[in-house]
């Protein structure tokens, strides 16, 4: 059950406040538990026409010839619908924020760039009618050289996924092909850690699985407007993509959402409205375009996979020195919102520890897989994953306490953090204090007194002197290797023994020289 | 298209309609009567959101084809409600927090009220098997588990 | 061409429709036919409905039992005569699928599904088909090798043995979510026992092959045996022996392999 410490930063907060800290009913509840509350495909209209989409067989293959002709004909199709047909057949989602180029087509024309990818779209009286014409669609493919590893898609002569990426990367402010953090020598404090550790991470593309489908429906309204329910989850940034891919002003359309099945950031890449709402208009009827179950687990957009190879030197006493990171997120064969999970990825290292030197680059690589998108806390979360268990295994090699690994290397008030900005009401003491408590975990009393008010800032607030590099981006990443490249790809769980190994002790002394840092009292309270 | 006639109890009041062929009950319920009450979630019984009782037993609607319920007794979310009165898993449902997006939530209640319906007193794990068919994923199975043994709880104590 | 429906009121007037056309598929339950339609498979056009009520008898002897194919897994766990196929009616689905799936469904059940059938290859069963030129009965495993070209037959019933004790037929569905979930491998066991030695052992796989098969290497390791830790241990040790798992979203081929063993000792020692 929740429980809310509010012993702990107890001189910040106003407990007297009339709804926060109080416990109050959903006001969508009585609609939940009787069946009321409206979702997206809980409206009949009159003549409504169904609508499907003939996915690509081939994960990557150029399209010599798209045949309708037969489809055409098939009983009770109103509308075939191909790439020609959608006014602005290229969009990327983020272009609404100027972030990234068109890359993506509502409609596959020349080329398919992943398994499932649509090509044509039928609109008939029935699902089973838009079946039976799809089955009558002609496709000539020319299967291409498929890629689907995000290292070797950077390497040269790597089949190009996505023409608008040539190097299947995405390009951040016109040159750079990835994120890059530099804070502090990192090479120099590898050099001088007592440990280095070199691991490899790689994660496996998660599907949100909602039980709601992806879906919408769309319907001619009065004076030429069209009304759209949909499962969106974010509603004016779909009713904006409609509108740019549909060249029509965004006052055509009035969207009806907000109420939806689990969306946990599948919802938001807006896949079935252009469509939909383009079958409107080419038939005058009221449009429904809503995914399967196997659409929506196989070609629906997941969190994307990851490859992150970490490095960090640890001293004796537990004290981390430098965090190298190289990662690359794989964003499948269009961007989506994955260039921004790679910004928000470098923007989150080295994770909530005060880290002196810290290193990343980070890349949004393009495959010839299902494209990526949100999903609850993307760029962070398995960044998040690898860092951890590499605090673990930092521990372990140190023979220091996990739980007070993290609290002597946490950061706290005052901090100057990676991409120079000063950490401001961090709590990771704290939380790790209370787990440790909940779990009857033994802290010793010198890290149960620990506080993020207390010992940052001074010269841990300072912006250390960090080496100039080559201003012109570098080649990908397979031009690039590092020393840690040598860390073979199916390297061991365990830690590698350091050498020399170091006598690992049962329970370490005070860490001298962190303790001495830790708890100097040059700390500013800016809260 | 041929259309097969087809007539049963929804809720308790006779209904008749007219289905194409192949239509399945979900279909039915929603897009003829209009019952929106059961949701699509797979279309292929993993999930639950289309769980109606059809003479009382769980059934899954999109996998039943519409004209096998001919004659029976539907019951879906929408009949659950006694006029204004809420079903007492209603009210636990809501004092529960048991419902976060409310997609499952009608498959859920059909669910639990099968199993009441059958053994007032259920133990915590025949409510987790009860329900063992209906995928939560957003809420979480713990305020449902609580919301049908407070419920259940609750007819004892006015019994 | 949409969907036509034909309800019949004799088995025997449903598999005449069956045979003489291909688009059609006998609705038991609804889970494999409805769901075919759901998800837009339209090789199916002629859905075939039998009311038959001989589809749904069960007869039970001191010997043996007869299921009719519409018999669904909730009738099954309803029925105390048949306690010894409470554990793999019970392992199927949640409550709404035990109450609408059907035995004869089940034999057609395509892997990680088809749970039902691992038990019912244990005990031998034999299926009673009906076909375009008449009724026959077929041992379970030449169905299930030739489960492809059946559905222009009507299974009207399987039959087997009843175990002679419950120790003598034992189950188990390895799933990675609990209560419910789909089959990373399914095993049924059935150890006859004649004075003191196993006779006669037939052990059963599901999600191993293509379709539920027979561990024979593993029966030889028991057979003429008393139940004890080193025949345990042979049995496990050839358990993988013959089958050919696939890598699907629920378990590995490897990973099935592995554990297959495990399980198989498990299930064998009555550990839980």
């Amino acid at each position: 059950m929740l429980e809310l410490r509010k012993d702990i930063f107890a001189d910040e907060r106003d407990d007297n406040l009339k709804e926060v800290g109080k416990g109050t009913q959903r006001q969508d509840m009585l609609g939940h538990v009787t069946g009321t509350s409206t979702y997206f495909d809980d409206h009949k209209l009159q003549g409504m026409l169904h609508l499907k989409v003939l996915r690509s067989a081939h994960a990557h293959a150029r399209l010599r010839r798209i045949d309708t002709t037969e489809a055409e004909r098939s009983p009770g199709v109103r509308r075939i619908i191909r790439g020609s047909d959608v006014p602005r057949n290229l969009n990327t989602l983020l272009s609404l924020i100027n972030f990234g180029k068109d890359d993506e087509p509502t409609l596959a024309v020349d080329k398919v760039r992943y398994k499932g990818e649509p090509i044509v779209a039928v609109v008939a009286d029935s699902p089973r009618e838009a079946y039976e014409a799809i089955a009558k669609l002609r496709v000539d493919y020319e299967p291409l050289p498929t890629v689907f590893d995000v290292e070797e898609a950077l390497k040269p002569g790597a089949p190009v996924v996505n023409e608008t990426y040539p190097k299947n990367t995405f390009t951040y402010h016109d040159i750079y092909d990835h994120q890059k953090l530099r804070f502090g020598d990192v090479d120099r404090a590898l050099a001088e850690a007592d440990h280095v550790l070199d691991q490899r991470y790689q994660m496996a593309p998660i599907e949100h699985a909602p039980t709601e489908t992806n879906g919408s429906i769309a319907a001619p309204d009065t004076n030429g407007r069209y009304v759209v329910y949909t499962s969106t989850q974010a509603l004016f940034f779909s009713l904006d993509t409609c509108a740019k891919i549909l060249d029509v002003p965004s006052n055509t359309f009035h969207f009806i959402g907000g109420t939806v099945g689990g969306g946990f950031g599948g919802k938001v890449d807006t896949l079935t409205e252009p469509l939909s709402i383009l079958g409107a208009m080419l038939t005058g009827r009221p449009v429904r375009y809503v995914f399967g179950r196997e659409e929506e687990m196989q070609y629906g957009p997941p969190r994307g996979a990851e490859r992150i190879y970490i490095q960090d030197g640890v001293m004796r006493d537990g004290r981390i020195v430098a965090r190298k990171v190289r990662a690359y997120f794989d964003s499948g064969a269009y961007t989506r919102l994955s260039s921004y999970a790679v910004v928000k990825c470098a923007a989150h290292l080295p994770g909530p520890y005060a880290i002196p030197n810290v290193y990343g680059d980070i890349y949004c690589v393009f495959t010839n897989r299902t494209p990526a998108t949100a999903m609850r806390g993307f760029g962070v979360t398995a960044m998040d994953f690898a860092i951890e268990c590499q605090m673990d295994k930092l521990a372990h090699i140190v023979g220091m306490d996990p739980m007070e690994f993290r609290i002597l290397n946490a950061y706290r008030d005052g901090d100057m953090k990676a991409h120079r900005r000063e950490a401001k009401n961090t709590a990771l003491i704290e939380c790790v204090q209370v787990a440790a408590e909940k779990a009857k975990w033994p802290l010793r009393e010198e890290f149960k007194r620990m506080s993020s008010l207390e010992g940052g800032g001074g010269i841990r607030a300072a912006i250390p002197l960090t080496p100039r590099e080559p201003s012109t981006p570098r080649a990908a990443a397979s031009q690039q290797r590092t020393s840690y490249d040598r860390a073979p790809a199916a390297s061991s769980h365990e830690p590698p023994a350091p050498p020399p190994a170091p006598p690992p002790p049962p329970r370490p002394p005070a860490p001298s020289h962190g303790a001495t840092r830790f708890s100097s009292v040059f700390g500013n309270r800016r809260r | 298209m041929p259309k097969t006639a087809l007539q049963f109890h929804h809720n308790g009041r006779e209904v008749a309609l007219f289905v194409d062929g192949g239509v399945n009950l979900l279909v039915a319920l929603r897009e003829i009567i209009g019952d929106m009450t059961p949701k699509f979630g797979c279309g292929q019984g993993g999930c639950g959101a289309c769980s109606v009782l059809i003479d009382g037993e769980l059934h899954l609607s999109c996998l039943t084809l519409a004209e096998t319920a001919a004659g029976r007794a539907v019951e879906t979310l929408d009949g659950l409600k006694d006029g204004p009165n809420l079903h007492p898993l209603q009210r636990a449902f809501m004092e529960h927090f048991a419902a976060q997006c409310g997609y499952c939530t009608p498959g859920m209640l059909m669910a639990a009220k099968a199993l009441l319906d059958r053994n007032p007193t259920p133990s915590r794990d025949e409510v987790v098997e009860a329900i063992s068919g209906n995928i939560c994923r957003c809420t979480g199975y713990e305020p449902i588990i609580n919301a049908v043994l407070a419920a259940a709880a609750g007819g004892r104590a006015r019994a | 061409m949409t969907v036509t429906v034909k309800t019949f009121a004799t088995s025997g007037e449903a598999a005449a429709a069956l045979s003489s056309d291909r688009s059609a598929r006998y609705l038991g339950g609804g889970t494999l036919v409805m769901r075919a339609l759901n998800e837009g498979d339209i090789s199916v056009s002629t859905v075939v409905r039998a009311t038959d009520q001989a589809l749904a008898r069960i007869e039970v002897t001191n010997l043996r039992v007869t299921i009719g194919a519409g018999v669904t897994f909730a009738r099954i766990l309803a029925e105390r005569d048949l306690g010894f196929l409470h554990a793999p009616a019970r392992s199927i689905g949640g409550p709404a699928v035990r109450n609408m799936g059907t035995v004869g469904g089940n034999l057609f059940a395509p892997s990680p599904f088809g749970d039902f059938t691992v038990a019912l290859l244990a005990l031998d069963a034999t299926i009673a088909m009906q076909g375009g030129l008449g009724t026959r009965d077929l041992p379970i495993e030449e169905f299930l090798q030739s489960r492809d070209r059946q559905n222009g037959a009507l299974v009207l019933a399987i039959s087997c043995q009843r175990p002679a004790s419950a120790d003598a037929f034992r189950y188990r569905k390895v799933a990675r979510i609990k209560p419910k979930g789909g089959s990373v491998i399914t095993l049924a066991a059935h150890l006859p026992v004649s004075s003191g030695r196993i006779s006669g052992a037939r052990i059963a796989l599901g999600s191993m092959a293509a379709t539920q098969i027979r561990a024979r290497a593993a029966e030889r390791a028991l057979e003429g045996r008393s139940l004890d830790s080193s025949a345990i241990s042979a049995a496990a040790a050839a358990i993988a022996e013959g089958t050919s798992p696939t890598d699907s979203a629920l378990a590995s081929a490897w990973y099935r392999r592995e554990v297959a063993g495990v399980h198989l000792r498990r299930l064998l020692s009555g550990q839980e």
